[in-house]
């Protein structure tokens, strides 16, 4: 059922096309690692006889996005961890909401070429649409956000708010023009999720927002009321950013 | 108990008939053998399985439009996936009224 809604969404689409869909995980793995085609975005269901979603993802090489169906509103965390899960649908299946799903679909396209996210090795069920010939996009059109889990709930960070992300043992404090937000992650991962042309990591446990710099001074830099250490291998690199007179 | 409807699937399919009728044949097609594995499951008291089952007609549910059935099975789905068959009845009479409606579609 689920299969036969997203295969008429897919056909109003003039920018989608279906390239092959699936009733069982084993064809649709075998289909991903082998076509020479390969394929843009996965629509898959997270619960599946004897495999899950997370399971597919895990299984196939170079995961697409994936934009993952299902019932349960369980999994929403776990499919957070998955660099290549874009979104997460709970059945049924509306049409705004599969809208919403193919923008953010192309909107990692965009950040990926531009090397701004990775595919993460980690997807599918039942049913499993697979589309090809997403269109590359404008970069105005690409995402503009990133969500954090802070106690089961995501909070939606806009990236260009962020000032300062500090790393913290386990966790990362991000520092933004609003508020701080205290996440347990690394600065690693969430420095997949930045843009390389607004942020810098200067120094082993910080990255900043290069436009929020209010000024610099020998090996330290000035952001908000935080004055932020810039190490002696960052610094070049910093330097290279300003736009001096 | 709430009327099984066609409300979401009319909203899906607007003026394509050809998809609402696609839609309706799924729902006729599949739940019968949906409910009836349910049932041999629940029968040979496979629970995990059975829970499967209702996961499954979970979307049928919901396809139906039945908000507030789609919470039961929910509970279902997770009594049977601890061993428990709490709810059962009220969910073989959700089941009746949906089969009751795929059949007068």
């Amino acid at each position: 059922m689920a299969r036969a809604i997203i295969t008429q969404m897919i056909s109003k689409d003039p920018e989608l096309k279906l390239a092959k869909e699936f009733s069982n995980a084993i064809p649709a793995i075998k289909f991903l690692n082998q076509d020479t085609e390969g394929a843009d975005l996965i629509f898959l269901d997270i619960h599946m006889p004897d495999f899950t979603g997370f399971d597919f993802i895990q299984t196939i090489r170079n995961p697409p996005a994936v934009v993952l169906i299902t019932s349960d509103k369980n999994f929403a965390t776990d499919a957070f961890e998955y660099d290549c899960i874009v979104d997460y649908i709970v059945k049924p299946i509306t049409e705004d909401r599969f809208l919403k799903a193919v923008r953010k679909a192309k909107a990692h396209r965009i950040l990926e070429s531009a090397g701004y996210a990775t595919s993460v090795a980690a997807a599918p069920t039942a049913a499993a649409p697979i589309v090809q010939d997403i269109p590359e996009y404008k970069p105005k059109d690409t995402a503009t956000e990133f969500y954090v889990n802070i106690d089961r709930r995501l909070i939606k960070i806009e990236i260009s708010s962020v000032n300062v992300v500090e790393a913290k043992g386990d966790y990362i404090h991000i520092k933004t023009e609003q508020k701080n937000y205290i996440v347990h992650s690394t600065l690693k991962k969430i420095e997949e999720k930045l843009p390389e042309t607004l942020f810098l990591k200067v120094h082993r446990t910080y990255i900043i927002n290069t436009k929020k710099i209010i000024d610099i001074e020998d090996n330290s830099v000035l952001i908000g009321k935080d004055v932020i250490p810039v190490s002696r291998a960052n610094r070049p690199e910093l330097i290279k950013r300003l736009n001096m007179l | 108990m709430e009327e099984p409807n066609l409300n979401y699937i009319n909203e899906l399919a607007g003026d394509d008939n050809d998809f609402r009728a696609t839609l309706i044949g799924v729902i006729k097609n599949e739940l019968p053998t949906e409910i009836n594995e349910y049932q041999d499951n629940l029968a040979a008291q496979n629970f995990n399985a059975a829970a499967d089952n209702v996961h499954k007609l979970k979307h049928k549910i919901s396809v139906m439009g039945m908000e507030q059935s789609y919470y039961l099975a929910e509970k279902f789905e997770n009594n049977l996936k601890s061993s428990s068959t709490l709810l059962q009845a009220e969910f073989g009479q959700l089941l009746m009224a949906m089969q009751g409606f795929a059949a007068s579609l």
